[in-house]
């Protein structure tokens, strides 16, 4: 990639920027300056390259040739076309907030059930009304924007969602974040920005989901950040679902408080390329983070997972499980980096990716690395790469279990190791359907004349 | 009533890789019978057990098996079992994440189905296991754990012998059940396996030691040596090689007829 071409990449972005500073409403005095220092962030690498460390094993190159644009004016979304799409939960009470490429949709949103105690808000919305608090927060998790997909979120971000929760309030009903892309092939990238503080002694589970109403090529590259005040507790379960077409490249923050619980979840299905990146600091002692994930990738698709747990303070335990089973020429990509700071002691972490690969063609590249500056503390770290065990076929096909029953079995307990881990019931025995039913379509599956 | 032998083995050869570990077995097993086979380390036992039972990477290298008169050495191992034979392993893996009633129940309708036999539903799937676990004392929620996994030695075996009464197979190889045991486990596994014969069915019994032949009490002992049957007896023979070791045996059968 030439210098000059890495040029007009960045000024078509230059350009768009410019279009949204001259377009009102601008919002508080804040905001802009935000905006810049994200764009400046941008400006600086451009789209990631295969010559940068993090971006290693993930080429980018089919989000370059997309050129993607800023969904900044709003579409509306039709109840018809809402109701003729299935999602997660979709006849359960859940509190649901639909967004369209990025921007929120009131009228398809269902907030009957939610307490008044709790606040949810478009985000554009809390900019407007809750700016002063607001200035605090927003954009304060992401380390300076540390990837330039954040960096672009910043820059551009419309609408999303803000959702607070008082100290000490258990909501049960769960939030659903369902997040749609229209896919009307304009190669408009979408900005969703999510911010969700949980106050002292709260707890909820939310839901993220992506999917696109039609098939088509676009970005979506949403940044949540999540602020976990002391012994509050978040269950958070993310199902990417894009188009296979698509683009996904979402960067999640969280900031966790003393003795919380931090339970995040990852279930990427689709995309062509997509990625989750994930920094969690861990800001107060006895906390607890985990980060659980399944990935399931066919085809030519590409799932990329990054993560940095931070361990700021001592006594704190962190887990990272993150399974994929990858078929025909499909890659996945994993990077968990563990820093483990000098006054951390009595760490608790552990890290685990598993690959299973299903196809002759199918790879994995995992890197673990763990940075330790504390002398008192517990790290282990495991990565396979491998296929499924011939041992464990041979014992099922002795009790009369045909050899492809056998390796679903297999891999549905391969699966399940993660699914497992989801504590909501419900959800979880959904999302263990959906990704049954997803695996049946994998081409390992499709001829029952297996070797 | 059938007079062909339930198991035939003729003339067996099988290795690995080039070398041959059974040089030519004959064995015949009637229904009904128990048969026991003995042998120091490296006679072949294990590889018997797997040529048998149909795992792959083993050459055959001549030789037929023939099981209620069919040639099984072309069979998969499911279809095996499907005919009836069931292997209990020396060293029973642990599958993480398979749950032991959900697999039990796809391995006895597999069985079925390949049989034309009705499919069991959950509920009399559940009731049948129930009595089999009674059998073998094992604990109910043992049903709801992942195959083998966090399991004992012992509560391994028993989990063998556990299947074997579920899937009810007529006949069945026990590879060295008794390994790792002590007496109190090797008792109530023997109990289970003795509970299961009968006049149709057959088991053979692979073991290292004697004592095992205490409690699954043989028609017939062979003894194995260096990949052939060199020696065949009542169950006498068992405790004549407890006591005298298998130095005889091998130097009687190396004399010239």
């Amino acid at each position: 990639m030439t210098e000059t071409a890495q040029l007009t990449e960045t000024d078509a972005w230059l350009e768009a920027f410019e279009a949204l500073e001259q377009s009102p409403p601008q919002g508080p005095a804040w905001l802009l300056p935000l905006r810049k220092a994200g764009l400046a962030q941008f400006a600086k690498t451009g789209l990631p390259t295969l010559k940068d460390e993090d971006w290693r094993f993930t080429n980018v190159d089919p989000i370059r040739q997309l050129q993607p644009n800023p969904a900044l004016t709003r579409s509306d979304l039709d109840a018809t076309a809402l109701n003729q799409i299935t999602y997660p939960h979709k006849d359960k009470d859940t509190i649901r907030l639909v967004l369209l490429d990025g921007h929120y949709q009131a009228d398809l949103s269902d907030i009957s059930k939610l307490p008044g105690e709790v606040t949810i808000l478009s985000l554009a919305q809390a900019i407007t009304e809750k700016g002063d608090s607001l200035e605090k927060h927003l954009g304060q998790y992401t380390y300076q924007n540390d990837n330039p997909f954040a960096a672009l979120n910043t820059a551009f971000f419309q609408d999303g969602l803000y959702i607070h929760l008082p100290k000490k309030f258990q909501l049960d009903t769960p939030i659903h974040i369902l997040n749609l892309a229209s896919g009307d092939g304009s190669g408009a990238a979408s900005f969703a920005r999510h911010f969700i503080h949980a106050e002292a002694f709260s707890k909820c589970t939310i839901l993220e989901t992506y999917q696109a109403i039609n098939d088509a090529a676009y970005l979506s590259a949403p940044t949540s950040e999540f602020l976990v005040d002391d012994e509050a507790f978040i269950e958070h379960i993310k199902v990417q679902d894009e188009s296979e077409k698509a683009f996904h490249i979402a960067s999640i923050y969280a900031n966790i408080g003393r003795a919380a619980h931090f339970h995040s979840h990852y279930l990427t299905l689709g995309g062509r390329i997509s990625r989750n990146n994930i920094r969690t600091k861990l800001d107060g002692e006895g906390l607890e983070a985990v980060l659980n994930g399944l990935y399931l990738s066919d085809g030519d698709q590409l799932s990329d997972h990054h993560m940095i747990v931070d361990h700021a303070k001592p006594h704190c335990d962190s887990h990272e499980y993150f399974n994929g089973i990858l078929d025909d020429r499909a890659r996945g990509v994993f990077h968990g980096r563990i820093l483990v700071q000098q006054i951390a002691q009595k760490t608790d972490a552990k890290q685990t990716n598993k690959n299973l690969l299903l196809s002759d063609d199918a790879t994995a590249d995992t890197k673990p690395q763990l940075e330790i500056y504390a002398d008192d503390v517990k790290c282990t770290h495991g990565a396979t790469i491998g296929q499924l065990d011939d041992e464990a076929i041979y014992y099922l096909r002795t009790r009369g279990v045909p050899k492809p029953v056998a390796q679903r079995m297999l891999v549905h307990a391969f699966a399940g190791e993660i699914i497992d881990r989801i504590g909501h019931d419900t959800l979880r025995e959904e999302l263990d359907e959906l990704v049954w039913k997803r695996l049946e379509d994998f081409t390992h599956f499709q001829s029952e004349t297996n070797d | 009533m059938s007079n062909q032998p339930l198991l035939r083995i003729n003339n067996l050869q099988a290795g690995v890789e080039g070398r041959a570990i059974l040089k030519g077995i004959n064995l015949d097993i009637n229904a009904g019978e128990v048969h026991a086979i003995m042998g120091p380390n490296g006679s072949g036992k294990s590889t018997l057990a797997s040529v048998i039972a149909g795992r792959e990477g083993y050459e055959i290298l001549g030789g037929e098996i023939l099981f209620k008169g069919e040639d099984i050495l072309e069979m998969e191992a499911d279809e095996r079992a499907h005919l009836g034979l069931f292997l209990a392993f020396q060293y029973p893996v642990e599958i993480p994440g398979v749950n032991t009633t959900y697999f039990l129940k796809a391995a006895i309708n597999e069985t079925r189905k390949a049989r034309g036999e009705k499919e069991l539903d959950a509920v009399e799937f559940l009731k049948f296991i129930k009595t089999k676990a009674k059998l073998l004392d094992l604990p109910e929620d043992f049903l709801k754990r992942s195959l083998n996994v966090g399991f004992s030695g012992g509560e391994k075996k028993r989990n063998e012998i556990f299947q074997m009464a579920a899937l009810e197979p007529i006949m069945a190889v026990l590879d060295e059940t008794d390994s790792g045991l002590d007496i109190d486990a090797l008792k109530v596994v023997a109990n289970g396996v003795n509970q299961l014969r009968s006049p149709e069915t057959s088991q053979l019994v692979i073991t290292h030691y004697q004592r095992l032949l205490d409690y699954i009490v043989p028609d017939v002992v062979h003894v194995l040596h260096d990949g052939r049957i060199i020696k065949t007896g009542p169950k006498e023979l068992a405790l004549e090689l407890e006591d005298k070791g298998y130095d005889w045996v091998i130097q009687e059968a190396a004399q010239p007829a």
